[in-house]
């Protein structure tokens, strides 16, 4: 089945059955392997990307599914100013590990401080308890996203 | 305290656009990621130097997030005496040339401290040596600035770039004899120093194995047996080929051994998404085996059972401990438990394998990749030789990565389809074809004397057997603390034999015997009437250091002195003993050495009326010798360690029914979130001993600081983990 999809500003077009993952056609038919697999079960959320900005798990989100919604990936959300903000305070603040998890963290921090300029530790845990990170990288982001809302107010 | 220099207002305010291409300055300026142009000229197999001074160096062992693409160069670059900002660093390929490539037992620092250095070293007296020549002067009387030679007494000076060619060619000097940096002189080792990659991390590019792209490649899956190392009696594998998108799908032939290639179907597909659905129609009879007694129930029964008697065998015993129980004023008896662990690194195993001609291509994130090249020359009848394997990133090591089942499975698959493969398990896959961190159970007695001091101690340890022998990583060695500072001691083991294959997981041993032996030594302070820290003190005695025993781990033994240290230093921290803590709040010490590192932590938490469990903050002391080499890397390993045994005591533990294990997935088994995530605090201790790694010994502390944080915070003594299964709440 045919679909055409926009991925980070631009029409893609794909041959897969209905049912196949936003995830796999992002890694496997886009060749836009950012987009991390950690569980396929809506647990790790290392697999999130942006559909017109809100934060999914790409693994539950079947491509007959898209229609005509904006995705988003890591490989493009240095785009808006507050993903470059956050891709900066990750830098700045050294806050990757192994590093498997990020791409997801990232998706996730830019768009709760896209809704949340200065967010609290309450929104922070509410906003990023969906993201597993193995090598528990967890002071770290905490520092980084409020790092990053602060680069946003200068 | 780390410096940070902010450099990000000015690169975003000079820039716009996109800041990440950006030359970065790190705070000892910054080293890039790359490859030696065709120019450059190789001074030894880790040094490369281009004429423009550009100097790139190999980093030669497994990246698993522990930080060594950065560290080993490091320790090269500041021998070699260049600036940072010149180096650029480049991941080794599995490579005769390079001894020890390995991420496993916190050995890199200890390892390559010396080695790397003299690499490093090496070349510098080389660079001399052409430049001393050049100028017709003694060697001597030249000497180096970051990126050049200088002759001081004519004011000459050569860089590296103009001098490589001419030092290549100069005999590689001894080794041994090479003078080496007084470290006060340093200029990278010690200095916070960032991860070059992060910058490709945090856009999404492919770098990891998962992220491996081959033209023509085809995407695999490959079903086994979920008892280990059962055998395929007949599948409905030739209905599975006539499925979308799938290539092949044929049933394999395994061996016995639970760490190569065991029995099973592989289903070969244009996508892994399809693979893993045609799969999902497979249809196997197996042939498990004997799986009697192969349940957590089972075992538990059993521990129980065999505690009752004699210890099967001896680990140690010093004095009469029944003497010494009859003489002290209290005596307890507990019984502790901890489960089977999954590794669950958050990029499940994966590896691309491609055969043709004769010759096997291979790309893993392995651990330990030697060994598995030479299971892959063993099992497909290839020779070494015709093998390479590239080194990717790895997603999360933990130990898993160690063993390379992943790697011979891919090959064999790419070897049979004729085309590359990429094979990558599922996060059930992962979980249930682990090589687990044995369970372990601990029938403890222990007596304290009228003062207070602990004077007899035993365990009756319950372990784990496979074939007949001790399970890897299940066994404890006749050093275990506070073995050779209590007069009367007797450690023993029994075993129960078991299906599912064990193996190392960070801090391995010490993750369970550690939540065991300091719960246990608690409880037995607190039953005496004693501060934890002071009854650890009394135990520890003065400074002094206690050698091993002959063996086959024997190490440069255990300081007293570098144990109270860090028990001193977070009692200091943490405000031990002095902070007023609200009803439901308390604080547990706990204090481990493993893997030649000294630590002490803190833990405080809180648990309200329902049993909930808010750990509100951790405080880390450890010893790892001299030098920490990169501090901005080591606070994150000790913090993630921590944070490691924080998550794995809350929520972790495997169950085992009929020979399988039950949990599949993060929905039952619990890695720490961000909202169960506490601050971190992390304090090093430097001494005059060499400097050691620090991967894992932050780690074991972590669990039983947790657990005794919980007894003073409630009254109830947690005896087993994870804590998740124990009601905690008021009225329990
Ligand atoms: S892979 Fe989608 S949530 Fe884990
Ligand atoms: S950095 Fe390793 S999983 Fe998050």
């Amino acid at each position: 089945m045919q679909y055409v999809i926009e991925v980070n500003g631009t029409a893609r077009r794909v041959d897969v059955d209905g049912e196949t993952p936003l995830l796999w056609v992002l890694r496997d038919k886009l060749d836009l392997k950012g987009t991390k697999f950690g569980c396929g079960a809506a647990q790790c959320g290392a697999c999130t990307v942006h559909m017109d900005g809100q934060p999914i798990r790409a693994c539950q989100t079947p491509i007959a599914s898209v229609g005509t919604a904006r995705i988003t990936t890591i490989e493009a959300i240095g785009q808006t100013p507050v993903g470059q903000h956050v891709q900066a305070a990750w830098i700045e603040l050294d806050v990757p590990q192994c590093g498997y998890c990020q791409a997801g963290q990232i998706m996730s921090a830019t768009a709760l401080l896209t809704h949340t300029p200065a967010p609290t530790d309450h929104d922070i845990n509410d906003a990023m308890s969906g993201n597993l990170c193995r090598c528990a990288t967890y002071t770290r982001i905490r520092a980084a996203i409020k790092r990053a809302a602060d680069l946003g107010r200068t | 305290m780390l410096r940070r220099r902010n450099f990000l207002k000015a690169s975003l305010a000079a820039g716009g656009g996109l800041l990440l291409t950006a030359t970065l300055r790190g705070p000892a300026g910054a080293a890039t990621l790359g490859t030696a142009g065709p120019d450059a000229v190789a001074l030894n197999a880790y040094v490369r130097i281009a004429p423009s001074g550009q100097v790139t160096i190999t980093a030669k062992n497994p990246e698993i997030g522990q930080g060594v693409k950065m560290m080993l160069p490091m320790l090269i670059a500041e021998e070699l005496d260049v600036a940072w900002a010149d180096v650029q660093i480049e991941q080794a390929d599995l490579d005769a040339r390079y001894p020890g490539q390995v991420a496993g037992g916190s050995t890199a620092t200890p390892l390559n401290w010396l080695p790397m250095r003299q690499v490093g070293a090496a070349g510098r007296q080389m660079l001399i040596a052409a430049a001393a020549a050049q100028w017709g002067v003694p060697a001597h009387d030249c000497a180096t600035e970051p990126g050049k030679v200088v002759h001081p007494a004519s004011g000459r000076s050569l860089t590296y770039g103009a001098l490589a060619s001419q030092a290549a060619a100069i005999p590689v000097p001894d080794l041994a004899k090479l003078p080496l940096k007084d470290p006060k002189s340093f200029r990278i080792i010690g200095q916070p120093t960032r991860n070059i990659d992060v910058p490709r991390i945090v856009t999404g590019q492919p770098m990891f194995g998962i992220d491996v792209s081959v033209p023509g490649m085809l995407y695999a899956v490959f079903q086994k047996c979920d008892v280990h190392g059962g055998k395929l009696v007949s599948s409905n594998v030739a209905a599975i080929r006539g499925l979308p998108g799938v290539r092949a799908a044929f049933e394999v032939k395994g061996g016995a051994d639970l760490r190569g290639l065991l029995d099973g179907v592989a289903v070969v597909a244009d996508s892994w998404w399809e693979a893993n659905r045609a799969r999902q129609q497979l249809d196997i009879i197996w042939d498990e085996g004997d799986i009697t007694g192969q349940s957590s129930e089972s075992f538990a029964a059993t521990a129980a059972r065999l505690a009752k008697g004699k210890p099967e065998s001896s680990i140690r015993r010093d004095g009469d401990v029944a003497a010494g129980f009859a003489k002290a004023a209290h005596v307890i008896e507990a019984a502790y438990h901890y489960p089977f662990l999954s590794h669950i690194n958050l990029e499940p195993q994966n590896c691309t394998a491609h055969y043709a001609d004769g010759r096997m291509e291979i790309w893993a994130p392995t651990q330990n990749p030697a060994p598995g090249s030479k299971l892959v020359a063993a099992t497909l009848g290839i020779p070494e030789s015709a093998i390479k394997v590239h080194m990717t990133r790895v997603g999360g090591g933990f130990g898993r990565r160690l063993s390379n089942d992943y790697m011979v499975e891919a090959a064999w698959i790419a070897k049979v389809v004729g085309a590359p493969v990429k094979l990558v398990w599922t996060r059930e896959d992962d979980m249930r074809h682990d090589f687990y961190r044995p369970a372990g159970y601990h029938f403890f007695k222990g007596g304290v004397d009228a003062n207070g001091r602990l004077i007899a101690l035993s365990d009756h340890f319950v372990t784990f057997s496979q074939d007949g022998a001790i399970a890897a990583s299940a066994d404890m060695g006749p050093t275990e603390f506070p073995a050779r500072m209590i007069d009367h001691l007797d450690y023993g083991v029994s075993m129960i034999p078991l299906r599912a294959p064990t193996g190392p997981l960070r801090a391995p041993r010490s993750n369970g015997l550690g939540f065991a032996f300091q719960s246990f030594l608690d409880e037995l302070a607190h039953t005496a009437g004693r501060d934890p820290v002071q009854f650890a003190l009394d135990i520890l005695g003065p400074p002094r250091l206690l050698p091993d025993p002959p063996g086959p781990r024997v190490g440069p033994g255990f300081h007293t002195g570098r144990m109270r240290g860090v028990i001193e230093l977070v009692a200091e921290k943490s405000g031990w003993g002095k902070t007023k803590l609200p009803k439901g709040t308390g604080m547990g010490l706990a204090y481990y050495f493993s893997h030649l590192g000294y630590f002490a932590e803190v833990v405080q938490a809180t648990v309200d009326a329902e049993g909930a469990i808010v750990v509100d903050k951790v405080w880390v002391a450890g010893d790892i010798g001299s030098q920490i080499i990169n501090p901005l890397n080591a606070e994150h390993q000790a913090q993630g360690a921590a944070l490691d045994g924080i998550g794995t005591a809350l929520g972790q533990g495997l169950h085992v029914r009929d020979g399988k294990i039950v949990q599949g997935n993060f929905d039952t088994v619990l890695p720490l979130r961000m909202r169960q995530s506490p601050p971190v605090e992390v304090h090093f201790r430097v001494t005059e001993f060499p400097p050691t790694g620090l991967g894992e010994p932050a780690l074991p502390p972590a669990l039983p600081a947790l657990a005794n944080a919980i007894f003073a915070a409630t009254g109830k003594r947690i005896r087993s983990l994870p804590l998740k299964d124990q009601d905690l709440s008021a009225t329990a």
